[in-house]
């Protein structure tokens, strides 16, 4: 596929390890923000093609995986609802409440379907005024327009049976969280393409200014994230630090200013709970009053409902770069996808799913030799 | 999640900017994309596509840079080598 096969050349690839085997004198550690990157990464075996001296860390990226506890009890609680009709991308069906999922909820009759678009969920909505249709908008800065589109289309068509589970993150304020705190790895960024699409790059000059680190707006595929790494290497090796934009086919500096209109008229910067890490301040997108009609947690008053999360999921210190899933004494035991204890395990994205698809043989205690894949 | 892929425009229809959409060609493969964020792009632009929402036009120039940034580097790290021959 264009503008996709030519980024994964092996060749190119090795071009790029060379050239940074080349600049490298010192171990840097490095994190990919973006659960896509980190998939990419294993799936490729990007890091293995690095200098030893250059580590990547798995950063706090997948949407999916940082939503809290709370938020899936409450699209639980929604969806078992007989009026409702339950919409959802389909990574979230599995993520586990506390004794059970929204894939449960479905076999037990809850009508949950899995759309591919928000704008399937209006689509239903219009197709069913006698019921009420929820979406659970769970995304970054990415998905963020596109959410944000199916509210404004709902309000101008006066639909009123439509609503929003919103479970929206923002990436700066999470890459802020982890510079901030004392035990912190991090000395380079490599930041969403795709969160940048919409966003721009500018939101990030102040941090990498802030707190001394580089910042590169990097892709998705292999050689993208290996001149990003590259990139950012580099500024470190020259103690620079700066945000320089890898992915500039689709990065402009200041982004899809239409799209960020539409996610101003319809959203809000909020304080937000981050799975696994804590609430962050201004970290995420709720509603703007105005749109109060389209808050599901209004509609079937599920706003007070506070958890915990599982002790024994370590997948908050895996997300702030902190620990390897292989090192949580339940990878690939007690915790599997098929038995998550963790949305990280959940998620094609989340970093304990990349390396229990991909790594799991070299981490098998029993030394099996196991076939990769699902 | 934030997965984007890139395909081609084939059509573009609705004057509505709000409603502005086409058909995106991903290799052979169809969809139907909502257009409104990407006003300025034609028929026969590529588009980054993410949950039927084009959220970015690709610039074919840009694209080809990480290939000559390589040759580049390339090209720089042979000459690093040659001035310095190591000992
Ligand atoms: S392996 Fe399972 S329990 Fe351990 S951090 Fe990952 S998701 Fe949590």
């Amino acid at each position: 596929m264009k503008f996709i096969d030519e980024y994964r050349d092996r060749e190119s690839a090795e071009g790029y390890a060379r050239a940074l085997r080349r600049i490298t004198t010192r171990h840097w550690t490095l994190m990919e923000v973006c659960g896509g990157q980190t998939h990419a990464i294993v799936k490729f075996g990007v890091d293995e093609l690095l200098p030893p001296g250059v580590e990547l860390v798995h950063g706090p990226g997948c949407p999916v995986c940082v939503t809290p506890l709370e938020l899936i009890e409450k699209a639980i609680e929604i969806a078992a609802r007989p009026e409702v009709i339950f919409c959802s991308f389909g990574d979230m069906l599995r993520v586990p409440g506390r004794d059970r999922d929204l894939l449960a909820v479905k076999s037990a009759g809850g009508d949950v379907r899995i759309v591919y678009s928000p704008l399937d969920a209006v689509t239903i909505a219009e197709k069913h005024p006698d019921r009420e249709v929820v979406f659970f908008a769970v995304g970054f800065e990415t998905t963020a327009p596109a959410n944000a589109m199916a509210v404004f289309q709902a309000a101008q068509k006066g639909i009123t049976n439509f609503s929003l589970l919103v479970s929206h993150v923002l990436v700066p304020p999470a890459m802020e969280a982890i510079l901030s705190s004392a035990q912190t790895r991090v000395q380079g960024f490599l930041a969403a393409g795709h969160v940048c699409t919409v966003m721009g790059f500018t939101e990030y000059e102040p941090i990498a200014a802030r707190y001394k680190v580089p910042i590169v707006v990097t892709g998705f595929e292999p050689l993208d994230i290996l001149q990003g790494v590259f990139m950012c290497v580099k500024q470190l090796e020259e103690g620079r630090h700066e945000v320089e934009n890898q992915y500039a086919r689709a990065v402009r500096r200041h982004g899809n200013q239409p799209a960020q209109q539409l996610v101003d008229e319809v959203f809000r910067v909020v304080p937000r709970k981050w799975r696994g890490v804590g609430e962050i301040p201004q970290s995420g997108l709720g509603l703007q009053p105005r749109y109060d009609a389209y808050d599901a947690e209004l509609k079937f008053d599920v706003v007070h409902r506070v958890l915990d999360e599982p002790k024994e999921c370590i997948s908050g210190l895996i997300m702030q770069g902190l620990k390897k899933p292989n090192e949580c004494p339940a990878f690939a035991g007690v915790c599997t996808p098929e038995h998550p204890l963790g949305a990280t395990m959940v998620s094609s994205e989340g970093a304990c799913a990349a390396y229990y698809r991909y790594r799991r043989v070299a981490f098998d205690p029993q030394g099996e030799v196991q076939g990769h894949g699902r | 999640m934030c997965l984007a892929v890139p395909g081609r425009i084939v059509t573009i229809e609705g004057d509505d900017p709000i409603l502005r959409a086409g058909i995106v060609d991903f290799s052979g493969v169809t969809k139907r994309v909502n257009l409104s964020y990407v006003p300025d792009a034609k028929i026969g632009d590529f588009v980054l596509v993410h949950v039927g929402f084009a959220i970015s036009t690709v610039d074919e120039e840009e694209a080809a840079k990480v290939f000559s940034y390589l040759r580049e580097m390339g090209d720089l790290a042979e000459l690093v080598d040659q001035g310095e021959p190591k000992p």
